[in-house]
């Protein structure tokens, strides 16, 4: 069994495998199930993320009113062709606001790795099924590149916002998804690494900060950016730019940073941004709490 | 290693919106409901934490009753799940506690009927993953991925040879045991997990073992 990045890059390496097959051929090992069988419920998760997408871009609104929409209005944005940045890279952004936006409103998910940070994942696979045209095969090797490297968060430091805040969170969605956009688009196994290592980089210390303790804001905007966040850090690595700092060491520093948040930015919705005037008055309209009895 | 399954990390299918605080909670209401056997009538549920911060936006306590009515973590009738006990004339209280636990996501579930009650600490750890750290005082660790059993026996030589030896028997596999005790001598609870399914006849044979008090099985 693989413990560290360091583990999987040289298990695909001398195995001349691609880091998906790796992970496949742990989960055999561990669960003692059927190839086939493991292929298939990660068949079934890969439609509950399109169903999920495909219901977020037509529109939804969560019970709150605070979130919903977004996808909607990227997605018409990018329809009018004037963007900025890039039409993948929107898509992404758009689709994993989509995602987010129908677990806000209590819809049906696949937590990758968490229900908070469900929008990452699916959101760039899906973009970049439209640049790469990949098979439903190659789909779903992205969900298991994407858990390999979760594995090695969750076992070596941690996955939710109220133990590590939210680069724990989006953080590790964002690093999951932009290795495993490097093996979709051909990158070697030291390559995903470095996406991974490049893309958790720039998420330490965020915290997790949720207006009233809802998975809405900052939680959709944030996964929006951790889908744009993969995509950069993909095309960097595939470029041939190397992370000074190896990926283990990064998610080593993760889990310090974590550990030294205080609570109040640990998914209380106490300090940050749920702690603003505005984050703080929404709170008390939505719960129909006076202000001074918070 | 906590995480032992890809499925830990893509997945699990849920109700959002928070895998932790919702689909975590309804798993630690679904194995306190099948420690308990069937529905209970009434339930005090004590929230610690960000459990206790957070669990109206989360959802946290309609997932945790969505688990007591048995409800798996992607069960639409979740949502409604507070309707849904109220019409079985299930009577529920939330109590939000200030101590500060040893994980912040904890749970304190205590469910019964006119014919018994159950005690139940659970945390939620990420990403829907759960462990069980205390049943009715005994401090344990289950995670509820496995099928496990259960075993409420007195405190003396040759209890845990006897549940061993007729789990050979039936050719069933041990992955995890542990043995916890309030006090030498008096109760103990074992809590073994399995690879395979256990069926109802050797419940009642582990049942009839010398020593052996109460035996409970817990399905994946």
């Amino acid at each position: 069994m693989f413990r560290n990045v360091a583990e999987l890059v040289e298990l695909a390496v001398s195995k001349n495998k691609k880091i998906s097959e790796i992970m496949i051929e742990q989960e055999i090992t561990v669960t003692g199930r059927s190839r086939q069988e493991i292929i298939a419920q990660m068949d079934r998760n890969l439609t509950v993320m399109e169903e999920a997408v495909e219901r977020g871009i037509k529109g939804v609104t969560s019970h709150s009113g605070l979130t919903g929409g977004d996808a909607v209005l990227l997605q018409k944005y990018i329809e009018k062709g004037n963007f900025l940045s890039g039409e993948t890279i929107l898509d992404a952004v758009s689709k994993a606001v989509a995602t987010n936006e129908v677990n806000a409103a209590m819809g049906t998910i696949c937590a990758t790795p968490t229900a908070g940070s469900a929008g990452v994942v699916p959101g760039t696979l899906f973009a970049v099924k439209r640049k790469l045209n990949p098979t439903r095969e190659q789909m779903v090797s992205f969900l298991f590149t994407s858990g390999a490297f979760g594995f090695v968060v969750a076992n070596n430091a941690f996955i939710s916002g109220a133990a590590g805040g939210c680069q724990a969170e989006v953080g590790s969605a964002a690093g999951m998804a932009a290795a495993a956009i490097v093996e979709m688009a051909g990158g070697s196994p030291e390559q995903c690494a470095d996406a991974m290592a490049i893309t958790l980089k720039n998420m330490l210390g965020l915290v997790c900060d949720p207006v009233a303790g809802l998975v809405e804001v900052p939680c959709v905007k944030r996964n929006a950016m951790g889908a744009a966040n993969a995509m950069v850090a993909a095309d960097m690595a595939l470029a041939g730019i190397k992370s000074r700092i190896p990926c283990d060491e990064v998610i080593d520093a993760m889990y310090k940073i974590g550990q030294s948040m205080p609570t109040a930015l640990r998914e209380t919705g106490q300090g940050g941004l749920a702690a603003t005037p505005t984050g703080r008055l929404l709170a008390a309209k939505i719960f129909g709490i006076p202000l001074n009895e918070q | 290693m906590k995480y032992r399954s890809v499925f830990d990390i893509i997945g699990p299918v849920m109700i959002g919106p928070s895998s932790s605080h919702t689909a975590g909670a309804a798993r630690i209401g679904r194995v306190a409901r099948s420690l308990f056997g069937r529905e209970p009538k009434w339930a005090n549920i004590s929230l610690y934490g960000s459990f206790a911060e957070t669990y109206k936006g989360h959802g946290t306590d309609v997932a945790i009753i969505g688990g007591l009515l048995d409800f798996d973590t992607d069960d639409t009738r979740i949502i409604d799940a507070l309707k849904i006990a109220d019409e079985h004339g299930m009577k529920i209280r939330f109590i939000e506690e200030d101590a500060v636990p040893e994980h912040p996501n904890t749970a304190r579930i205590m469910i019964g009927d006119h014919n018994g009650e159950l005690e139940l600490v659970g945390i939620s750890i990420g990403g829907g993953k759960i462990e069980i750290t205390e049943l009715n005082g005994f401090k344990l660790k289950l995670s509820g991925n496995h099928p496990a059993i259960l075993v409420v026996h007195n405190d003396r030589f040759g209890a845990i040879a006897g549940v061993a030896n007729t789990l050979a028997k039936y050719e069933i596999n041990i992955g995890h045991m542990e043995v916890a005790r309030k006090e030498v001598g008096k109760m103990a609870l074992m809590t073994i997990e399995v690879d395979q399914n256990i069926d109802q006849h050797l419940i009642e044979e582990l049942e009839k073992l010398p020593n052996i008090l109460k035996v409970t099985k817990i399905v994946e």
